[in-house]
């Protein structure tokens, strides 16, 4: 995709005259390249070389914003094929669909999850982002009513689904300051919906069955200078948009095809009546490059694993996720309850914790921050040895909240038994616990009956 | 013009398995693409679903689960039989719960029989599952290759400091190992270097890259399992191309996310729903990253799983 900061360089003064900040001209290149600062912070170059530079480094998938405000959602700028490359970048959003003939009770309950539903998560808060309203009685009236309707009762951002021009044109015009995203440009209406998006400026979805007729329909909207698009391609057969999705995404990335260099959007529950079916599709299209998946239910059963899904793929696959260095509590523990100690990666937390509820001994966790490394690694890399821990166990103020001075410690680093004892003082024993977090509730049951 | 579809241009190709005998034969592997990559290359073998029985009734599984298999729990021949005939298994992964000398321990000698007594019932291939350490295992899978010999099962598992026992029953009565690996693709490989040097033919080896479940580091195993199809499909890369075999009942089973009740966790909905989802997207991550054989527990994730894999297919 982007141009080498030697490619860059050559279109520079290459005077070094500092004026961007930098000392050379090749360590701006060089920034320029890793995307760190514009290449507009060089005063010198003409507008068309800004202009070619500026279009070079896009990404290969165009940045879309849909809504407005603090809720509005950024897709796309994807930049690689499989996750252990680089990171991907904006995970996907979810949103939930109503249809203009549904029940007021419908339509305000779905608003209200889309609005509440937030599941915190190893530091994370996961969230839904938008609701997509289907004109599905073809009236205009009506439809406008209900987008009213979610329009109050949520501040998220809106998909508007109508195939009637004039319908989209009305909600577009009317509702253009909340930039909603406008479904869709087609090759029957694609002139009409230049128009509407050119004057209100809201993004707009490009749908098509085939990669012909999407590709006519993105060249003629860049054509009139329109980037904000979100493509919509397929017949919502899930094997055909399975491979409609990675044959876009590859060849946005391997063909630099700009005109599927769009996020995509996908509707799963059209490819089934099957909820728990739509949900297992929708997963497939989180790992396999859809940027907005529209949900037909907020039902939290199907919501929550999905959302937990996208936390998964769409984390930094180089960095460790790492859990808050903190004293968890697990039940309702007390004076006597046990104390054990491991690191912040967090699997292991999570394994850990799971398995100490499992046990439904109450127990004090003691989650230490080694940069979101296992017990061993840690061990192996000077972050988990005694000197360090018996700092955190004070730091930590376990101590006030437990008359029984015992730390259990991962079986593991048994060898860290003495001269975390020395270390410890205060009149801590340290005891060796098992190696495996399976072994863990036989171990608690055990050791709370000594 | 018409769009010219981008085609990546593969050079390996994954190893054609079979399990099991005669009519209980199935065959896995021989994909040239990666998974459902259908339009890049070939997927001749469809990924199987193995329904998990255990040898001794579960104690630790919830009655979302239970309930299906309440009347066999305690007889592993009727469980896998009712598994093949209601559930649609593609073949069986038979959990040796009793061998674990933290518990009941069992002796091979009883592993063997059970193992063998549930074969003959069954016209699916049968793959085993041992617990415990791998001492332990190994001494029974030792047994188990012994008392089913020639019959072609696939048996779990061996490690890069322990495959030496296995390995040379597999050999002798010619079966097929699970090779499992930490998450690594180089730990895996260097497995399956020391299985194929010590004589065990690379068509008798299925990896098993100890897989998570969905919220608990399923991207890990995702990302392993992508870089050892692209080592085996895009660079050839012979020790990488064995398939794939992912352990995911016991995995999603254990989390809290699948055992709470909605009693207890209002605002995670229905518990039943929930653990099939679970289930299935955690099956669905590793079919897309490349499993070959998912080892599955609730009847509802393995008809969605199964209809999954017939409509990518």
């Amino acid at each position: 995709m982007a141009l080498s900061g030697l490619e860059i360089f050559k279109k520079l003064p290459k005077t070094n005259c500092k004026d961007c900040g930098f000392p050379t001209c090749l360590a701006f290149a060089m920034q320029v390249a890793a995307g760190k600062v514009g290449v507009e912070k060089c005063p010198h170059i003409s507008e068309e070389v800004k202009k070619e530079l500026m279009e070079a480094s896009l990404p290969p998938i165009l940045k879309v914003e849909i809504g407005a405000g603090e809720d509005s959602i950024v897709v796309g700028e994807e930049t690689v094929l499989f996750r252990h490359d680089r990171t991907f970048v904006n995970q996907n959003a979810f949103a939930v669909t109503v249809e203009d003939e549904d029940e007021a009770g419908r339509i305000e309950e779905v608003a209200r999850r889309v609005n509440d539903i937030a599941y915190e998560r190893v530091g994370e808060v996961l969230t839904l982002d938008a609701v997509c309203i289907k004109n599905k009685s073809g009236d205009k009236d009506k439809f406008m009513e209900v987008v009213e309707k979610v329009d109050s009762l949520t501040k998220k951002p809106l998909i508007l689904v109508s195939k009637d021009t004039g319908t989209l044109k009305c909600a577009a015009e009317a509702f253009k300051e909340k930039k909603p995203l406008i479904h869709a440009a087609t090759v029957d209406n694609v002139d009409s919906i230049i128009n509407i998006t050119g004057e209100t400026g809201c993004p707009v979805v490009v749908r098509g069955e085939t990669f012909e007729d999407v590709r006519t329909l993105t060249e003629k909207m860049g054509n009139s200078g329109i980037k904000n698009i979100v493509i919509d391609i397929g017949t919502r057969n899930f094997k055909n948009d399975f491979y409609n999705q990675i044959v876009l995404r590859k060849s946005a990335i391997e063909q630099k095809n700009r005109l599927f260099g769009y996020p995509t959007i996908v509707f799963p529950g059209e490819m089934t009546d099957n909820i728990l079916k739509e949900t297992l599709m929708a997963s497939v299209f989180v790992a396999k490059y859809a940027s907005i998946v529209v949900l037909s239910n907020a039902n939290y059963q199907n919501i929550f694993p999905l959302m937990v899904y996208r936390q998964n793929i769409y984390t930094d696959p180089r960095m460790p996720m790492q859990v808050e260095q903190n004293i968890y509590k697990i039940g309702n523990p007390g004076g006597n309850s046990p104390v054990l100690i491991t690191t912040n990666f967090s699997l292991t937390y999570f394994i850990i914790s799971g398995e100490v509820e499992n046990s439904k001994v109450p127990s004090w966790l003691l989650v230490m921050d080694v940069e979101g490394q296992s017990v061993l690694t840690a061990w192996a890399a000077g972050k988990f040895v005694p000197e360090m821990i018996a700092r955190f166990v004070r730091e930590s103020g376990i101590a006030d909240k437990v008359n029984k001075k015992e730390l259990v410690i991962p079986g593991y680093v048994a060898q860290l038994k003495d001269e975390l004892e020395e270390e410890l003082e205060g009149g801590w024993k340290v005891v060796v616990g098992p190696r495996e977090a399976g072994e863990v509730p036989r171990f608690l049951k055990e050791y709370v009956a000594w | 013009m018409e769009f010219q579809v981008p085609k990546s241009t593969y050079t390996g190709i994954i190893n054609l398995v079979k399990l099991g005998r005669g009519d209980a034969t199935v065959s896995i592997g021989g994909e040239t693409a990666l998974p459902f990559y259908t339009f890049e290359g070939e997927m001749p073998n469809r990924p199987i679903v193995a329904v998990e029985v255990q040898d001794r009734k579960p104690s630790d599984w919830p009655d979302v689960l239970t309930k299906y298999y309440s009347d066999v729990l305690d007889d592993p021949v009727r469980w896998a039989k009712k598994s093949i005939e209601k559930y649609g298994a593609d073949a069986i992964c038979l959990r040796l719960t009793s061998i674990d000398p933290n518990g009941e321990d069992a002796g091979p000698d009883e592993a063997a029989e059970i193992t063998a007594a549930v074969r003959k019932s069954i016209s699916k291939p049968l793959i085993i599952y041992g617990t415990g350490p791998l001492e332990k295992i190994a001494e029974v899978m030792n047994k188990v290759s012994e008392k089913n010999s020639g019959e072609n099962i696939l048996m779990g598992w061996v490690e890069e400091d322990n495959y030496k026992t296995a390995a040379t029953a597999a050999i002798k009565y010619s079966n097929n190992l699970v090779a499992l690996n930490p998450l690594d693709v180089n730990i895996a490989k260097q497995l399956n270097i020391l299985l194929t040097q010590f004589g065990l033919s690379s068509d008798k080896i299925v990896m098993d890259p100890s897989t998570s479940a969905l919220g608990y580091g399923i991207e890990y195993c995702y990302s392993a399992m992508e870089r050892l199809k692209i080592a085996a499909l895009l660079q050839n890369d012979k020790m990488t191309q064995m398939p794939v075999i992912t352990d995911i009942g016991p995995e999603v089973w254990k989390v809290k996310e699948v055992r709470e009740s909605e009693e207890n966790y209002p605002e995670w909905g229905y518990q039943e729903e929930r653990a099939i989802n679970w289930e299935a997207i955690t099956c669905g991550s590793m079919l897309l990253s490349g499993s070959d054989i998912l080892v599955m527990r609730h009847p509802g994730a393995i008809s969605l799983i199964k209809e999954f894999i017939e409509e990518l297919m």
